[in-house]
């Protein structure tokens, strides 16, 4: 039991980690723009592929560096071209773009990679057991995506609390229009933004990439787990989107590790009413609930708490 | 300095600003009075490019309808608007520091003759804007505007809300402002502080100028301060 919760909790960290990577690019770009950006899952599986190809041909390494600042690009001309010009039109029309840019993206992907799983492997640098807790080897390629994540982390809290730039985003997340009047640029930062947001979602598929699967339908399994933990955090809050990264990624990889049901927890007390529907959910595992359990919590924190966790304003 | 033909601006559909037409020259003092819904703090925002413009806005002979807010700033247009948009979660100071458009050149104005000047600012200069009292988040947010050394400041209803000692304090700041040759257009509702400092003021109603002089002219003109400014 020991070594599970130790395992777990190690993994359920690393999970909600690579989720802040995500999220808090998403969150960021809301609060300053108001766009709910669809596509950023499709930023990070951009990352992955980016990351697949370019270690094929350059190594692993400046993949690392190389795919991110790609897919950052990508991003900033997004921007650019496509939400500047749609800004005009309201949000529903930069929500519709962000939304077809998702498609678009996957369909892309799947045809110039396929739609079965890549090759994308662990760098032997990085392939062997960092360190044994009881009886599992825990890989030293999870604890490198740990400190890349949390390295990415401090890095941009850094970046954000004590630059000039980063104080005018911090201003820009609440009023942005305020920011044009003392003369900053709000068009290059809103650019500037994007791309990070989209490098850090890139990063994430980079590192991602090996130890989960790199198939083009990631972006859609990641994507509405990436909304639960915005809208559970709250929209348009940084630190929000810190505390639910880690606790869905937690709550996820608990869910997954254990096998309990009800019947085994109230075992001695079986009603042994013989078969009936109900005894399917009485034999029901945790484990089996596990994909659901990030959507339930939406749908909890929407009813009693509909500006999420430390969230300022109703989603 | 600043010169304004024929403004129209809309919101939506209506049509809210019909044909202002106003002036300031350098270091004017000038209000713009008149009614709630007039379109005093809609020419402000139209001639910011907050709302988009119809009709000639020059600065400095500059055509600048139309432009992003912030190359009008960086022509030297300071704007403090009506709600004061202090960034609530950030340090006063800090808020001051993003008044300064370029801090390789500052301006004439700097950080720490504001805080000298308004000691209730430098005492606070380390907390969170969001607490600041209404008085104390109208002197940082002018303040701030002034720290990007503006050749013409547009002040949006800087009194409202507050407190007569505090009206009278910020009635001060801005006659300050205005010594020290800043050009001025204030748009109030109240005349008290507008009459004391103005050069000449406008009277705004339904979305155009109703009536130009100086704050004599207006004092000795019953008719039209009953038609277009007394409730």
């Amino acid at each position: 039991m020991a070594e599970l919760i130790v395992i777990s909790t190690l993994n359920g960290v690393l999970f909600g980690m690579l989720l802040f990577l995500l999220s808090s690019g998403l969150t960021v770009i809301f609060s300053m723009m108001g766009v709910l950006n669809f596509a950023h899952a499709s930023f990070y599986m951009l990352g992955a592929f980016f990351g697949y190809q370019l270690t094929r041909w350059i190594g692993f390494w400046p993949a690392l560096v190389l795919a991110p600042l790609l897919v950052g690009a990508v991003g900033m001309a997004v921007e650019r071209y496509g939400l500047r010009n749609t800004h005009k039109h309201g949000h529903v029309a930069e929500l519709l773009l962000t939304f077809g840019l998702a498609y678009a993206i996957e369909e892309i992907v799947s045809m110039v990679w396929g739609k079965s799983p890549m090759d994308y492997r662990i760098p032997a640098a990085l392939d062997f057991p960092a360190f044994t807790v009881f009886s599992t080897n825990y890989p030293a390629y999870k604890i490198f995506m740990l400190v890349v994540s949390v390295t990415i982390f401090v890095a941009l809290l850094i970046a954000l609390k004590r630059t000039r730039v980063g104080l005018i985003v911090q201003a820009a997340l609440t009023h942005p229009s305020m920011v044009g009047h003392l003369g900053h640029n709000v068009g290059r930062v809103f650019m500037l933004v994007f791309g990070v947001g989209s490098a850090l979602a890139g990063l994430a598929g980079v590192i991602a990439g090996p130890s989960l699967v790199t198939q083009s339908d990631m972006a859609g399994l990641l994507g509405p787990i990436l909304f639960v933990v915005i809208v559970f955090g709250g929209l348009g809050s940084l630190p929000g989107a810190f505390i639910a990264s880690l606790l869905i990624g937690l709550i996820q990889t608990f869910a997954v590790a254990l096998n309990g049901s009800l019947a085994s927890l109230f075992g001695p007390l079986d009603p042994g009413l013989g078969p009936s529907p109900l005894t399917d959910i009485w034999n029901v595992t945790v484990a089996q609930i596990a994909p659901i359990l990030p959507y339930l919590l939406l749908v909890l924190v929407l009813i009693f708490r509909p500006m999420g966790l430390l969230g300022t304003r109703e989603s | 300095m600043l010169e304004v033909r024929n403004l129209h601006a809309y919101y939506g559909k209506s049509h809210i600003l019909q044909g202002v037409d106003l002036d300031i020259a350098a270091g004017e003092v000038v209000s713009l009075l008149g009614r709630n819904g007039v379109g005093r703090s809609t020419t402000v925002k139209a001639i910011m490019g907050e709302v988009p413009p119809q009709g000639t806005i020059r600065f400095k002979g500059q055509d600048i309808a139309g432009l992003p807010s912030y190359r009008i700033a960086r022509l030297g247009l300071g704007y403090v608007p009506e709600h004061r948009d202090i960034f609530p979660s950030l340090t006063v100071r800090q808020n001051l520091i993003l008044g300064i458009k370029d801090p390789r050149r500052p301006g004439k104005w700097r950080l720490e003759n504001m805080l000298d000047m308004f000691p209730n600012l430098a005492r606070r200069a380390d907390t969170p804007a969001g607490v600041l009292s209404g008085g104390e988040k109208q002197m940082l947010t002018t303040c701030r505007t002034l720290l990007g050394d503006p050749q013409l400041m547009m002040i949006d209803e800087p009194t409202e809300g507050l407190a007569p000692l505090i009206v009278q304090q910020v009635g001060e700041l801005i006659a300050t402002i205005a010594k020290a040759g800043v050009a001025i257009l204030l748009v109030e509702q109240k005349l008290s502080i507008a009459m004391k400092i103005s050069n000449r003021v406008y009277i705004m109603g339904h979305g155009r100028v109703v009536f130009e002089g100086t704050p004599d002219q207006l004092k000795s003109n019953a008719a039209i301060r009953e038609e277009w400014l007394e409730v």
